[in-house]
């Protein structure tokens, strides 16, 4: 359960633009979780409806993308999107792929006020 | 694009406020004047005091949320760098062997290396790695599942760097949270062991995903476990193509030379 470690660097990082935008309030929050991430996004939105009250963030929206697993391969250069967790070029069954989306967490947008 | 100030409104004459209103010639064929535009002026009126937005902003940030830590996992790995001491990270469920193994490398390493230990409480795995001679220092982390790269520096200005060729960080036991954290190693070691049962690898893909190195340990116990190697090798390849597994016996002291001779061999390729 380290959702809640993932929350307190997301609202830090939240209040810092907030700060640089001189805004009093953030009303929605879009992140983009990689399916192979690490987090649980049920977990994590219950972390930051806690976590929120008393920030910039108290009352705020928040909106998870979930983000596929996402490949080049490197042989036939297909894009694909994964079902299943195995590097694998889904077309022409090569594993020298390279990985797109869906490894990391990010904080895409904020609406502020 | 609008090269003056970025904005996507393309169909404009620049506006420009110099104040002797003079014209500039760009030195190719065209040369155009520069003069006051409404049309520029007013689109970009409605950009910012756009009334449906009633004063909100939206802002495009698009930043990894875990960017503090790894900027300063970054400033651990020039750290390490800096000394030439190669880090590896080892991460595992409790009780799959970590500990040991080091205890045991210890007698046969031809380099010297150095631990950070990381537990929720007690001291006893840096008590143990000091009682082999061997420098530790131990991060209690109270209910943190995970290692980060903050905790990590802290230990890591207890090193003795200069006496030291290899920095083991002893991850807090757990096959969930510590794969989401860079901690500034070069490398991660993932260890599973046969008691755990033939499935933690496809039921924990994230963190093998991590792995240089995977060590299947307690190998001495397969006869006692329906625990298919082969197959668990093979699992391990589809979430990271490349990886390398050895099996680890700590009663065969071959085995556990064989994962010195990969970390001799990967000190040996960093030059």
């Amino acid at each position: 359960m380290h959702e809640y470690s993932v929350v307190q660097a997301l609202l830090e990082q939240t209040e810092n633009v907030a700060k640089e935008n001189d805004a009093q309030k953030v009303t929605k929050i879009i992140v983009k979780i990689g399916v192979m991430s690490g987090v649980e996004p049920h977990l994590l939105e219950i972390a930051f409806n806690t976590f929120k009250e008393k920030t910039i963030c108290d009352g705020a929206e928040f909106v998870m993308n979930i983000q596929p697993l996402t490949i080049e391969c490197q042989v036939c250069k297909t894009v694909s999107e994964l079902e299943k967790i195995h590097y694998c070029c889904p077309k022409c069954g090569s594993i020298d792929v390279k990985v797109v989306d869906g490894e990391d967490m990010f904080l895409m947008t904020l609406e502020m006020e | 694009m609008c090269q003056d100030c970025g904005c996507s409104i393309t169909d404009h004459i620049h506006t420009d406020d110099h104040s002797e209103g003079h014209t500039h010639s760009h030195g190719d064929d065209h040369a155009h004047g520069h003069e006051h535009s409404h049309e520029h002026q007013a689109a970009h009126e409605t950009l910012s005091h756009n009334p449906q937005l009633k004063d909100s902003k939206t802002i495009a940030v698009i930043t990894k949320i875990l960017d503090k830590n790894n900027q300063e996992a970054a400033h651990n790995r020039a750290h390490f760098d800096k000394h030439n001491v190669l880090s590896i990270n080892l991460m595992s469920s409790p009780g799959s062997g970590k500990t040991t193994l080091l205890e045991h490398m210890a007698d046969m390493v031809s380099f010297k290396f150095g631990v950070i230990e990381g537990d929720l409480e007690t001291s006893r795995d840096a008590d143990r790695i000091k009682a082999k001679g061997i420098p530790a220092y131990q991060i209690q982390t109270g209910s943190a599942c995970h290692l980060d790269a903050f905790m990590v520096h802290k230990g890591l200005h207890a090193m003795p760097m200069d006496e030291i060729d290899v920095c083991f960080v002893e991850n807090v036991g757990n096959l969930v949270c510590p794969a989401s954290y860079d901690v500034g190693s070069h490398l991660n070691i993932v260890l599973v062991s046969i008691p755990e049962g033939g499935d933690k690898i496809e039921k924990y893909p994230v963190m093998f995903r991590q792995a240089d190195l995977i060590l299947i340990t307690k190998t001495d116990l397969l006869e006692h476990f329906d625990y298919d190697i082969e197959h668990e090798k093979a699992e391990a390849r589809k979430i990271k193509p490349g990886v390398d597994i050895l099996e680890v016996n700590i009663k065969d002291a071959a085995s556990v030379q064989r994962v010195i001779e990969w970390i001799e061999f990967k000190r040996k390729m960093r030059g």
